[in-house]
Order: C-alpha cells, then sequence, then structure tokens
C-alpha cells in the first residue's frame, strides 16, 4: 500500500471536532458527537464500528449530504485540495456551487447499495455522461468516449454495450462498477466508499475490493474507506479509524491497531476475530451486550457497560480524553489519561499495558 | 468474512416483548410485540393534531347518530305543510322587547304574505309572536338505540306544536335540523354496515389470493382488477335502479349498502394482499411455519396483528368514499328513498336552482356530508401515518 | 413493446367479456321482457299491437329463448352496430349514443388534461416547498376536494353564479347554437360552456393528483439514487427534475385507470345536476324510466372506453418507464 506522500502542506481531509445530530420529534439524535479523523494524501483511511455508530452520517457529512432533520452543528471539515484553496465543508452551504464542484469533481462517494444507486429511468451511460460532463468541458461524443473506457477500467465487459443498459438489467456487482466508474468520472482527490461491498455476495466483494486497491494504486487518489469487515481493513488500509457511537475512540496505523490495540473497544474487536483475512466468517460474540442508540448514550464513557476494565467511579462518570498513545496514534480512554490513572489506577489492570 | 454486525445479538424469531411501561419513554424506537406496537401507533397518533381532531369530531358526529331521537327537536316525519321553505329562525337568549333583560330561549314566529303573481309563499320573522324555547322539552316519544322509549328533547319549543325551525324548513314543511339530525344516523351507519361486508368480502378475498398464491390469487386479481377498471357508478346506479320498486325502507337499505360494499372491497382486498404478499417471506412467520403452526394459527396468530394497524386504516380511509356514494346514489334518486332520510336523501330537495335561490339552507346537509368526510379522513391518514412513520 | 401490447390487448378480452356480462344482465334485471314492456306501454297508450312487428322483435332478441342465446343474439346485434331499440324515445340506442357518446369524450378528455395541468405544477410545488404555506394551502384544497361530492360542487357553484352574477349555469352550448351544424362558432360556445363542468368534475381527481404527486415526489427525492446523483454534483434544481420527476410522473398515467372510470361515474351525476347533452343524464333517464336495452348499452360502451382508456394508459406507461417496458417489477 502506498504510503502518504506530501504534497501540499498537511492531510487532504481533516476531520475535527464534528458533530451531526438529528432534531427529531422524538428528541435529538447525537449521531455524530465529535469525531476527528484525517486522511493524508494518497492514503486509505478505514473505519470502523458496530451498526448504527455514525460511520455513515461523517461521511455523508463531508459533502453536505445528511438528510433531513439532520445537520452539522459542530466541528470542521477541512478540505485542502492540491493547488486550491483550503475550505471548511462543515460551514459550507450544501447548495453552494462550491460544494456542488466538490461533489463528484474533487470528491466522489460510493454508496452500500449498487442497484438503488442508480437511477431505474436512465441508462447507465446517461448517467456516467452525466458525471463527466458536470464537472469537465466535454463534448457529447469525447463524454461518451470517456464513459466507455470508464466502464472498461472498471472491469465491465463490452462496456459499449452497457452503456444503454438499465440498472435494473445488471448484477449488484455490475451496478457497483458502474458507480465505482461514475466516482471516478473526474479524477476526484478523494473517494468516500461507504460499505461498498456490503450487499454484495462473498466472490464480488473480493473482487470490487481488489478492483479499488488496484485503481488506488493506479490513481494515487486518497481513499476513505467505511466496513463492517476487518478483514477488509487489514488488506487494504494504511490507517484505520475505530468509531463508537459517535465517537473516535481509536485511531492509529494499520499495523499498529491490528497487532497493539490499545483501546478495550479495539481489543475487543480484534481479540474477537480469531485469524485474519478475508473469508473467515467467525461470529463475534465476545462483546457482551448491544450497542444503545445514540439518544441514550450512557453517561461517561459510552463504552463501559461494556467494558471489561471500565473503571468505576471514573468510566461511568467522566468523559475520557482523547489521549496520545504513540506518533499519529490517539485512544479515548481513561486508562492511557495520565491524570485519570494516578488518581484512581485501575481496579483490574491484568489486561491492560498502557 | 468477519463482520461486525453480527456482533448484534442473534436475532430471535420472537424477541421477549418489552415491558409496556418502558415504551411511553422510548417511542419511535423498535418495540416489538403487539401490545406495545399498538400502544406506540397509539402515542404516534396522538402527535398528530389534525387526526385527533378529526377523531373527536368523528366520535361527535358518531354521538349525534346514536342519539337522534333526542337531540332532535322533531322526529323525521314530523311535517306542518303550512311552513313551506319557512327560513331558519334565531335563536335569542334574552329578551329585551319588555326594556329589561329577560332571560330565556325563545324564537320568534312568522308572519307569512303570499306573492298575488308567483302564490309564492315569503315568510318574515315575527317580532310580537314569542315561542318559547326549552331544554330537556318533552315532545314526540321515541326510542333511544331503538329499545329505551322516552319523550324528553334536548331542545324543542315548550308547547310542541309551535313552529321552530332553527335552520330553516323544507319544501314538505318538515324540520331541517331534526331531518339532518336523523340523516346522521342513517348517512354514517350505512358507512359503517357497508364497510363491514366489504372489509369481510375484501380481507376473506384479499387474505385467500395473498397467502395461497399461485393460481387463485391470479383468479382473485383478475376479477379485483375488473371492479376496479369498470366506471363504478353507471353500474350500480344499473343495480340500483334494477331493485324491486316494492321492497321497504329496510330491504332497499341493506340492498344499497351491499351495493356500495360491492364498491369498496376491491381497495381491502389489495392492501390485504399486498400485506400477506410481504409478510409471508419474513422471518417470523417463516419460523412459525416451521414450527408446524396450523395455516390459521399462523394467519390469525402471526400475520393478523402485524398488520391490524394498516387494516384499521385502510377501513376508516373507505368509510367516507361509503357515505360519499351513498349521498351521490340517494341525490339522483335511485339511492335510499323517503321516508328514509339520509343527507343524500335530503339533497335531492335541492336539485334545482329555483329551490336553492329561494332555500339556500337546504345545502347544509351537504356541509354535514364534508365534515364527516374530511374527519374521517384525517382520522384515516393519521393512522396510516401513525401505523407506518417510515413510509412517508 | 409489441409483445407489451399483444400481451396486454389479451388480458383486456376477459375483462371486456365480463363487462358485456354485466351490461346484459342489467338489462335482463327488471322483471319482464323487452316486449311485455312494450306491449303494456303501447296498451297504455290504447295503440293497437301489431303482432307481425311483435314476431319480428321477438325473433331479432331471441326472446323466449334461453339466456346464452339471448345474450349471443344481443352480442351479434352490437357488433353489427345495432344497440337495440329505446323505448322512451322510439329510436334505435345506436343513433341516441351516437349523438350524445362524442361530448361525453370530449368532456372527459378535457377534464383529464385540465386535472393534469392543474395537478403537476402544484403538486410539484408542495412537495419541493414541503410545509411552506403554499403546501398547506395545497394541502388543504386537496383535501377539501376529495371530500366534497360533485354534486355539491356543482350546486354550490350554481348557487353563487347565480346569487352572484345572475349567471344561470348549465348546458354546454348556448340556445342559439344548440341545435345548429357543427362550426368553428359553435365549438367556441362550447369552450366557453366547458370550464364549469370540468371545474365541477376536475376538483376531486385533481386533488387526488396532488396527493399522489406530492407523496410519491417526496418518497423518491429520498432514495438513494437521488443521493447518489446529488453526491456526483447534480445540481439541486436538475436533481428534482430529471430524476424523482420521472418516476413521480407515472400515477398521471397509471392512475388515467382510476381517474378514467370516476370521471365517468361523476359525469353521471354532474351532467344531470348541470343538465349537460352527454350520455349521463341519457343513462339516468333510461334507468328511472327502465329503458334498459338504452341503460345497459351506454353502460357497456362506458365501461369500454374506459378499459380502452387504461390500456392506452399502460402503453404509454411503458414508453416512459423502461421498467413496465423490459417487463421488470
Ligand atoms: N435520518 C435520520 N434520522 C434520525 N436518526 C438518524 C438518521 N440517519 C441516521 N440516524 C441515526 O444516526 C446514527 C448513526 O447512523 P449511521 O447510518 O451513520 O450508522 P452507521 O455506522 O453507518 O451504521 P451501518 O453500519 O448500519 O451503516 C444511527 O443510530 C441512526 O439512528
Ligand atoms: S474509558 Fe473506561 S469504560 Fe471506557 S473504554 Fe476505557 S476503561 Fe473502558
Ligand atoms: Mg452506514
Amino acid at each position: 500500500m502506498s504510503a502518504a506522500s506530501a504534497v501540499g502542506d498537511g492531510p487532504l481531509l481533516e476531520i475535527d471536532g464534528l458533530k451531526t445530530q438529528f432534531f427529531t420529534r422524538e428528541g435529538t439524535v447525537r449521531a455524530v458527537d465529535g469525531v476527528s479523523l484525517s486522511v493524508p494524501r494518497g492514503a486509505t483511511v478505514c473505519v470502523v464500528g458496530e451498526s448504527g455508530c455514525g460511520k455513515s452520517v461523517t461521511a455523508r457529512s463531508v459533502l453536505g449530504l445528511v438528510d433531513e432533520p439532520g445537520r452539522i452543528v459542530g466541528g470542521r471539515i477541512r478540505w485542502r485540495p492540491a493547488g486550491g484553496d483550503e475550505v471548511d465543508l462543515a460551514t459550507l452551504e450544501p447548495t453552494s456551487e462550491r460544494m456542488r464542484r466538490i461533489r463528484g469533481g474533487e470528491i466522489s462517494m460510493v454508496f452500500q447499495e449498487p442497484m438503488a444507486s442508480l437511477s431505474p429511468m436512465h441508462t447507465v451511460g446517461s448517467q456516467l455522461v452525466e458525471a463527466i460532463r458536470l464537472h469537465l468541458p466535454l463534448g457529447r461524443a469525447e463524454a461518451r468516449d470517456r464513459a466507455v473506457e470508464l466502464l472498461r477500467r472498471v472491469g465491465i465487459p463490452r462496456p459499449e454495450a452497457r452503456m444503454e443498459a438499465y440498472s435494473f438489467q445488471l448484477s449488484g456487482g455490475m451496478c457497483q462498477r458502474v458507480m465505482i466508474a461514475i466516482a471516478l468520472a473526474c479524477d476526484p482527490a478523494l473517494l468516500i466508499a461507504d460499505e461498498p461491498t456490503t450487499a454484495l455476495d462473498v466472490t464480488t466483494q473480493a473482487r470490487i475490493i481488489d478492483l479499488l486497491r488496484d485503481l488506488q494504486a493506479r490513481s494515487g487518489m486518497s481513499v476513505l474507506f467505511i466496513t463492517h469487515d476487518l478483514g477488509v481493513v487489514a488488506e487494504i488500509a494504511d490507517e484505520v479509524v475505530v468509531m463508537y457511537l459517535g465517537t473516535v475512540v481509536e485511531r492509529g496505523g494499520v499495523d499498529e491497531i491490528f497487532h497493539d490495540p490499545k483501546h478495550p473497544y479495539t481489543r475487543a474487536l480484534i481479540g474477537s476475530v480469531p485469524r485474519m483475512g478475508r473469508g473467515s466468517r467467525q461470529r463475534l460474540t465476545t462483546i457482551r451486550g448491544t450497542v444503545p442508540h445514540p439518544s441514550d448514550r450512557p453517561a461517561g464513557c459510552a463504552f463501559h457497560p461494556r467494558c471489561d476494565v471500565a473503571v468505576a467511579g471514573v468510566c461511568d462518570r467522566t468523559d475520557p480524553p482523547d489521549a496520545v498513545v504513540g506518533p499519529a496514534r490517539t485512544a479515548r480512554c481513561v486508562l492511557y489519561d495520565p491524570v485519570a490513572v494516578s488518581a484512581s489506577p485501575p481496579a483490574d489492570g491484568s489486561g491492560v499495558t498502557p | 468474512m468477519t463482520d461486525l454486525t453480527s456482533q448484534a445479538p442473534p436475532r430471535e424469531p420472537d424477541p421477549p416483548p418489552e415491558s409496556p411501561a418502558a415504551v411511553p419513554e422510548t417511542p419511535g424506537r423498535r418495540s416489538r410485540g403487539t401490545a406495545s406496537q399498538r400502544r406506540l401507533v397509539w402515542w404516534r397518533f396522538k402527535q398528530h393534531r389534525l387526526a385527533m381532531a378529526g377523531l373527536i369530531v368523528t366520535a361527535g358526529i358518531y354521538v349525534v347518530a346514536v342519539f337522534a331521537g333526542f337531540l332532535a327537536p322533531f322526529s323525521s316525519s314530523t311535517f306542518d305543510p303550512e311552513y313551506t321553505y319557512a327560513p331558519p329562525q334565531r335563536l335569542h337568549v334574552v329578551d329585551r322587547s319588555g326594556g329589561d333583560w329577560d332571560w330565556g330561549l325563545f324564537v320568534h314566529g312568522y308572519r307569512s304574505t303570499v306573492d298575488d303573481e308567483t302564490l309564492e309563499l315569503t315568510f318574515e320573522p315575527d317580532e310580537s309572536q314569542k315561542i318559547d324555547v326549552g331544554l330537556f322539552v318533552k315532545g314526540e316519544e321515541y326510542e333511544i338505540l331503538g329499545l329505551i322509549p322516552w319523550d324528553r328533547h334536548l331542545i324543542g319549543p315548550t308547547n310542541p306544536d309551535d313552529p321552530m325551525y332553527l335552520l330553516g324548513g323544507t319544501r314538505t314543511g318538515h324540520d331541517l335540523l331534526s331531518r339532518m339530525i336523523h340523516g346522521t344516523t342513517v348517512s354514517m351507519s350505512i358507512g359503517l354496515v357497508g364497510v363491514a361486508m366489504a372489509f369481510v368480502l375484501g380481507v376473506t378475498l384479499g387474505g385467500i389470493s395473498g397467502y395461497v398464491g399461485g393460481r387463485t390469487d391470479l383468479a382473485i386479481q383478475r376479477l379485483v382488477e375488473f371492479f376496479m377498471s369498470v366506471p363504478s357508478i353507471p353500474l350500480w346506479l344499473g343495480l340500483a335502479a334494477a331493485l324491486p320498486p316494492e321492497w321497504g325502507p329496510m330491504q332497499r337499505y341493506f340492498a344499497i349498502t351491499t351495493i356500495l360494499a360491492a364498491i369498496a372491497w376491491t381497495d381491502l382486498a389489495r392492501v390485504v394482499r399486498g400485506r400477506f404478499l410481504s409478510l409471508r417471506n419474513e422471518e417470523f412467520v417463516t419460523s412459525a411455519r416451521l414450527d408446524g403452526s396450523s395455516r390459521q394459527r399462523v394467519i390469525f396468530r402471526h400475520m393478523m396483528p402485524s398488520f391490524s394497524s394498516h387494516l384499521i386504516a385502510s377501513v376508516t380511509l373507505s368509510v367516507p368514499g361509503m357515505i360519499l356514494a351513498e349521498t351521490s346514489l340517494s341525490f339522483l334518486g335511485l339511492g335510499l328513498q323517503a321516508p328514509v332520510v339520509s343527507w343524500g336523501v335530503l339533497l335531492q330537495d335541492a336539485q334545482n336552482i329555483r329551490a336553492m335561490a329561494t332555500a339556500p339552507w337546504l345545502l347544509l346537509p351537504g356541509l354535514c356530508v364534508i365534515v364527516s368526510v374530511l374527519a374521517l379522513n384525517f382520522v384515516g391518514d393519521g393512522l396510516r401515518d401513525a401505523a407506518d412513520p417510515y413510509k412517508r | 413493446m409489441l409483445t407489451f401490447i399483444a400481451r396486454r390487448c389479451l388480458v383486456m378480452v376477459p375483462t371486456l367479456f365480463a363487462i358485456s356480462v354485466v351490461a346484459f344482465l342489467i338489462i335482463q334485471l327488471p322483471p319482464g321482457d323487452y316486449l311485455t314492456t312494450m306491449v303494456t306501454r303501447l296498451e297504455a297508450e290504447g295503440q293497437q299491437v301489431d303482432e307481425a312487428m311483435l314476431a319480428g322483435l321477438r325473433d331479432r332478441y331471441g326472446l323466449g329463448r334461453p339466456v346464452h342465446e339471448q345474450y349471443l343474439a344481443w352480442m351479434s346485434g352490437i357488433v353489427h352496430g345495432d344497440f337495440g331499440q329505446s323505448f322512451e324515445y322510439g329510436t334505435s340506442v345506436s343513433s341516441l349514443i351516437a349523438d350524445r357518446l362524442p361530448l361525453s369524450i370530449v368532456l372527459t378528455v378535457s377534464t383529464l388534461l385540465a386535472t393534469w395541468l392543474i395537478a403537476f405544477p402544484i403538486g410539484l410545488y408542495s412537495a419541493v416547498r414541503q410545509y411552506s404555506p403554499g403546501d398547506y394551502l395545497a394541502t388543504t384544497i386537496g383535501f377539501l376536494g376529495l371530500a366534497v361530492p360533485n354534486f355539491l360542487i356543482a350546486l354550490g357553484l350554481m348557487y353563487v353564479m347565480h346569487t352572484v352574477f345572475g349567471y344561470s349555469v348549465g348546458g354546454l352550448f348556448s340556445p342559439e347554437y344548440r341545435d345548429a351544424p357543427w362550426s368553428l362558432a359553435k365549438v367556441g360556445d362550447l369552450a366557453a360552456h366547458l370550464w364549469i363542468p370540468i371545474v365541477v368534475l376536475g376538483t376531486a381527481g385533481t386533488a387526488g393528483l396532488i396527493r399522489i404527486l406530492r407523496a410519491n415526489v417526496l418518497d423518491e427525492v429520498r432514495k438513494p439514487y437521488v443521493v447518489a446523483a446529488r453526491a456526483r454534483g447534480v445540481p439541486e434544481r436538475r436533481l428534482v427534475f430529471k430524476y424523482p420527476l420521472r418516476v413521480a410522473l407515472n400515477p398521471f398515467i397509471s392512475t388515467v385507470g382510476w381517474v378514467l372510470p370516476a370521471l365517468l361515474s361523476g359525469e353521471v351525476i354532474v351532467a344531470s345536476v348541470l343538465n349537460l347533452p352527454t350520455t349521463g343524464p341519457l343513462l339516468l333517464g333510461a334507468l328511472r324510466s327502465q329503458d334498459m336495452y338504452l341503460a345497459g348499452s351506454i353502460i357497456l360502451i362506458v365501461s369500454v372506453l374506459t378499459v380502452v382508456g387504461t390500456l392506452l394508459s399502460d402503453v404509454l406507461l411503458a414508453r416512459l418507464d423502461p421498467r413496465v417496458r423490459l417487463g421488470h417489477r
């Protein structure tokens, strides 16, 4: 995997204390509650976490695509395109022309349900050509040529014929390839892939992952990859961000995360995977309890009701700080907070090596 | 593949029902079990202000329908040909003609003049005549709910022979208010009885269609399509016109209701079928089947409760259609006929422009139709949204 | 596409058959048959009954023979353009219908078009500006439109026009054109009269369509493919017009299937209130006086026209929606 190459200054995308909330009739849902992460240039960053922890909402916040009644209420999303000015996407008007140019032009997104992400009323080709012409000054014929070329690049056989196909005539894997082609149409600097393979069968998943890895290596774009699948993470990630209930609990390089997980939640996740690698279909049952809904998030550390090493009187009261546990590594846990640890040493430190 | 989603507890076929007490605090969240499901629907329904208003109005209208005899000043057959098209009277609360404040309900009598040329009667209020009006006055006998005889009326002239036309008189000199109240019973009950029939038909055929599937489904679907593709009014007009004229009011009432039910069942059948189809493949039904539950048990214990709210919503939404259809049929003279009074029958009087010009109050039964149909629509919409909050 | 049309036509056959049976039943339902009714009538009027004519008619309609033979006799007559005789008017049913059916069709089709024309922008506006005052207004009007029976609108309109403008509403022509041959001026006169029945007839359908369009667009704009299109930088305006609208338009076409029967149903009532020279009042009169051949024929023709209209709308839908055209559900 290619390492972060230093073009320009600072990471390509830097999310800082992002808060996105849904104001529903039943109350406010704090879906994303202070997420910080960054995507270096040319790197692949994987976001993992259980269902409902706010991965999709984080990704959508970047492009201003949060559904009603949701809104970004705080934090910053710094976008630093090469040769362009830095913009804060969190405060950028979602309907503005700048945001429109970023969407699809600088940052592309691939979604979970490939079939539903294509309009059933228009051909694949027309949607692809539209994506090209929205951002590139090409004529109809040129755009069409480029579209066919893109379809070929994502491994679609007989691309000319496929231009006239409708989404419902293609398989899920084919649709996802089309979506990837659309995403790559204007050579974006960042590709956000929100569980692009979850809806597909296992062999197709593997092919799509290979395709994405291949494309990333060739184009040098950055990828923000959201997934449930630790096998995929091990395979493609440069850096890993672990999320729990709307917050980032740990981040670090892929090797560090897998070989030396710090946060009890990450440990539980990794520890529950007996053998790494794709295809080992084991059930993860070691984390007891279930994820609470974001609207009744436990006080203190949100993970404490499920945490094996929780410190009574601390974890259920105070928010753990984001402790730096190494170069470009943080873990959000009191065990790594020098102040808290000295004040009240862990009652059971057996499995903990700070 | 190691998958974080599977960390959620494995889905049991039937999870333990949440304690009902917890539901009001956590509305809108996943709830399990039919009891709490029902509470949840009710909770969401209450949030819907228009639907609540509709429910209150609907309840009020049905109260009027049930206690029509008590609420109406007169029976539906009482009339005085002297007061053809008598205009509405104003109900006074205080009499100041004597110079001081003389509290008590009363209306003024009429002074009538005959136009020499057209021989038309015109009425004017006669200030010198004072007709005392009382609450809970003795009047004609009637039976509450058709059982308990009584002779008190909520409001009426203290002397039952005095003219009182609070909303005006009809061509035949009936009191429009009384007739509208009595019409409520017929119009609203036709809605209920008709929908009950349509419900039985629709649920049976739709259920069979959706549950059995295959060729049976196809046949029933064709039948539904046929009924939906034919313009209903001409067809039902034809059937209604073919009713033997010698039939009594009761026979006619049921015949018309049956005809109307034949219009409404198709929608219900489609709703039920659709639900059955989508539920048939759902996990808990499959697992109940694998458990070896009998078909009936699967349908009534597992499938019915899971869509009863939708069904109630659809039923509620088909009542207004029924009322409108009855009104139209009766208005055309092919539905219910005198001496039965329904809002449609009353509107027959307003068929020509001359009658309307002299007695615009004859359009008032139309207002009853609009209000009740609106109220029922609001209730139905609210129920549907409450039953299916994520649909919209 | 051709296979689609062929398949659709095949499905129509049983429906048409069922319609003809029902119409025939309606003719047969009243006690007695055509001839007994006619004889009673003629005798009541003190006229002589011509035995030879009776025998001819009995033979023509297959009266006295088994029901299915009567049905066949009636059908074969219809195939040859003979719908039977009307007592009421003493002429052939076909000439009576030919007189009035074109106006019914003009009225229904123009109401349908008006319904679309009005419902489309309002429904779209309502959806795009959800919960705006305009949306609330449109929703309220929509609710009212569905709750007020057609004939009440007609009555109300008549009353208002009469008392406020002293203008008497009714009919489709001014007296001077009523019996005049067709001319440009007569068409103009028709257009000037047509708007009232269109308003009356179209209200319910418009209200229904506004609600459907609004709900559909709202449904559609939340679909993943719209979000995906937004994510690739499609401007908001195009996002509504290009994507969801295409799908949301389907009900406009597909609801022809129920709007058309509803319009023809409503036409019966509205036309008799407004006194229009269409098939509606003819049907009502025929039903009231048990002029069953006339009534049955009108029901038959109107129903068949509906089914044909629905077929046309299905073909149009298939042209618009590739999912329908390519047989994908
Ligand atoms: N439109 C919405 N209205 C209200 N709450 C929402 C909405 N969308 C998301 N949420 C809430 O935000 C939280 C985070 O959702 P999100 O989709 O980001 O989870 P996720 O991590 O992507 O999960 P998954 O792995 O299932 O995709 C969820 O708990 C959900 O309840
Ligand atoms: S803060 Fe406490 S509860 Fe939370 S993860 Fe660390 S030890 Fe566990
Ligand atoms: Mg997600």
